[in-house]
């Protein structure tokens, strides 16, 4: 595992990443929402234009316990192994560490030799995590200039505080809680960091029993969701400040810093509002030594036909937008925005961050519209986690949220597929084709790309 | 053993720990990217090189008093030990990395971080040998020389001490400085990705042949 030379994957700058060679394979969580004693899987996803079986996959690893519920996951070392006050480039990208949200265990999964042919190497049971982090429900992975970071929703008994804890990226030993002082944070969800300004952002999402039985309607109206994001100080592990979106704004998810280290803004998606069930894009920015937060992006809700609605959304006669997830391309130009209720991927210029435009839009899926794929019937299920190439040229996403608040949304039963954008040079996108994945009754939900991705690494580095 | 060499020796082990990434002209260059000034990459100069110093001048300083103790075979018996334990160590054990550090670093900060950076790589350690050569190569002074007195005497005094350390850092402080400004003006960041070997490897093997060499001249 230790090397002569750094890691071919591990790039100084963002746009060093950008100019690296495309990615040949995907790894795709996939849930298996059957009950019916079989596991979720680690599919690999072939995505190589050149390969016969591009848009297939070509591989599934079964994990050895059913119910885990795969969510997202990550890299043991990437970029960040470049950073100069920790440097050992000498690790490889080479482990995917991807925890079940509900069953809190942990799965090592070795991508060599044959990246198409992963392999369990290692399991961390949940009462391990719980001992060790006095964490449960392990969310997003993301690798340091030291440790591997892991967020958490919640204690073992699935109330709060949920928080981060922190593994070694060599030996996957869990080191332990990561805050020294939490000040008034208790619920979470993601987090990243701005390494260069030693600034840790947190947002939130609710605790384990807030969530995991659905979404709670009375919990919703109370604004009991998050609302908030927290900045920390990422050397001394204390609370800093907290960013108030305002209590109408429920569950504040995905955050999206810039990539380029010598920025200090970055992007997080609202998932709707109580006023209106609009959906919203916020920017958080460093003023005067402190971060302030705006909001720059609004989707609004579409007035829909009651009898065409569930159960939860029929006394709104309105379809909320829900942007459950955002990424950012590596350059710091295209933002894309997942609306898996109306089911639309939007891409936003935010070349000005402050004033982003809407320069592309396409539909699939969705609760009312339930809009077809050139090479596919009607599908349910909206765009979600979506995932950009290094180069910024193609968008991949999946379409399942989270089996509890999928049948809420699409009580139909969600039927999993994953497809991809092309990226106009000009700006703008438009669905590929021929590329569209079919999982049939099991879910996909993150994709990570093979060499990282829009949201695999961070970098010490500006760009030239 | 040839008064002058432990000093040029010394000289050159000051200029690879100054090649060494993790000792310090790495950090320099990203803070100068960072700031986007050549500024930032000088002013980061000194405290690293402090701290290497403060880091070495420990070793130097803790086998001076050992000397004034202890008969020359026994130090070396146990410098030997302690280099070939440390090797060992970085073999069986992937070094830990500093966890109170971060980017936006002062001059304060920096000295720490070079000074542990150092001492946790055994840079101070990879230069026993020599410093014991300075009592053990006795019989060079009574050939009577004057500069040689003073060379060849042992790390008891304090004027060889910092004669040593002083050397020792230049040295790396030279080399830290030109390939600093070098990557920092001239050959960019593509640099560490093409031409990064992995020095632990041969770091690990220079602590073992310090241990090798301090067990062989106890010996002799």
């Amino acid at each position: 595992m230790t090397t002569w030379k750094p890691d071919p994957t591990f790039y100084p700058s963002p746009q060093m990443a950008m100019e690296a060679p495309r990615e040949q394979l995907a790894y795709v969580a996939v849930i298996n929402p059957n009950n019916n004693g079989r596991p979720d899987a680690l599919a690999v996803m072939d995505v190589n234009p050149q390969s016969s079986h591009c848009g297939q996959i070509v591989n599934r690893v079964e994990m050895l316990h059913p119910g885990d519920e795969l969510h997202h996951f990550g890299w043991n070392a990437c970029s960040a192994a470049l950073c100069p006050w920790a440097p050992h480039p000498h690790v490889e990208r080479r482990y995917l560490l991807v925890p079940g949200l509900r069953s809190s265990r942990m799965y090592i999964i070795d991508t060599q030799p044959n990246p198409a042919r992963p392999r369990i190497v290692k399991v961390i049971q949940p009462e391990e995590i719980y001992k060790k982090s006095g964490y449960s429900r392990p969310h997003t992975i993301h690798c340091g200039p030291d440790d591997i970071y892991v967020s958490a929703l919640g204690a073992p008994d699935g109330n709060g505080p949920g928080g981060i804890f922190v593994m070694d990226h060599k030996t996957f030993e869990i080191k332990g809680a990561w805050e020294k002082e939490r000040g008034p944070q208790q619920l979470a969800y993601d987090f990243w960091w701005h390494l260069t300004q030693d600034i840790m952002l947190t947002s939130e999402w609710g605790t384990p029993n807030m969530v995991e039985a659905g979404l709670n309607p009375e919990l919703l109206l109370g604004s009991k969701y998050g609302h908030q994001l927290h900045v920390w100080d990422l050397r001394k592990r204390r609370h800093l400040q907290v960013l108030d979106l305002g209590a109408e704004n429920q569950m504040v998810l995905e955050l999206r810093p810039a990539h380029n280290p010598n920025q200090t803004y970055g992007f997080v998606g609202v998932v709707t509002s109580l006023k209106d069930l609009s959906a919203s894009i916020w920017l958080w920015h460093r003023e005067n030594g402190q971060y302030a937060i705006r909001k720059v992006i609004e989707v609004p809700a579409e007035p829909a036909d009651p009898d065409l609605l569930p159960p939860i959304l029929k006394g709104f006669g309105a379809v909320p937008p829900l942007i459950t997830d955002i990424n950012l391309s590596l350059d710091d130009q295209q933002l894309y925005v997942s609306c898996w209720g109306t089911g639309e991927m939007r891409q936003y210029d935010v070349s000005d961050p402050f004033h982003p435009e809407l320069t592309g839009s396409v539909h699939l899926g969705g609760i009312v519209r339930h809009t077809n794929h050139p090479n596919s019937g009607p599908l349910n299920g909206g765009p979600q986690m979506v995932e950009i190439s290094r180069d910024g040229k193609r968008v991949y996403f999946t379409n399942s949220l989270y089996a509890s608040w999928d049948a809420q949304f699409y009580p139909e039963g969600i039927l999993g597929w994953a497809t991809m954008l092309d990226v106009k040079p000009a700006g703008g996108m438009a669905l590929n084709p021929h590329f569209f994945v079919n999982f049939g009754t099991e879910r996909p939900h993150q994709i990570r790309l093979q060499g990282g991705d829009a949201s695999s690494d961070s970098y010490c580095y500006p760009n030239a | 053993m040839n008064t002058y060499l432990p000093w040029i020796m010394l000289v050159l082990l000051g200029a690879y720990h100054g090649i060494n990434p993790a000792m310090g002209w790495l950090f320099a260059v990203g803070l100068g990217l960072q700031e986007q000034r050549r500024g930032a990459v000088v002013s980061a100069f000194a405290p690293i090189a402090l701290g290497h110093a403060l880091s070495v001048a420990l070793v130097v300083a803790l086998l001076g008093i050992l000397q004034q103790i202890m008969p020359a075979g026994v130090l070396s018996m146990i410098s030997a030990g302690v280099l070939l334990a440390f090797g060992a160590y970085r073999i069986a054990t992937s070094a830990a990395h500093p966890r109170w550090v971060g980017m936006r670093v002062g001059f304060r900060d920096l000295t720490a971080w070079s000074f542990l950076m150092s001492t946790a790589h055994g840079a101070g350690l990879m230069l026993a040998p020599l410093l014991l050569q300075f009592n053990t190569s006795g019989p060079v002074h009574t050939h009577g020389a004057h500069a040689q007195h003073i060379l060849a005497a042992g790390m008891g005094l304090p004027s060889t001490q910092l004669l040593a350390v002083g050397l020792h850092t230049a040295a790396m402080f030279a080399v830290m400085a030109v390939i600093a400004l070098l990557v920092y003006e001239k050959l960019g960041l593509h640099l560490l990705r093409r031409a990064w070997f992995n020095l632990d490897f041969l770091w690990t093997g220079a602590l073992l042949l310090a241990g090798v060499l301090t067990l062989f001249n106890a010996s002799a």
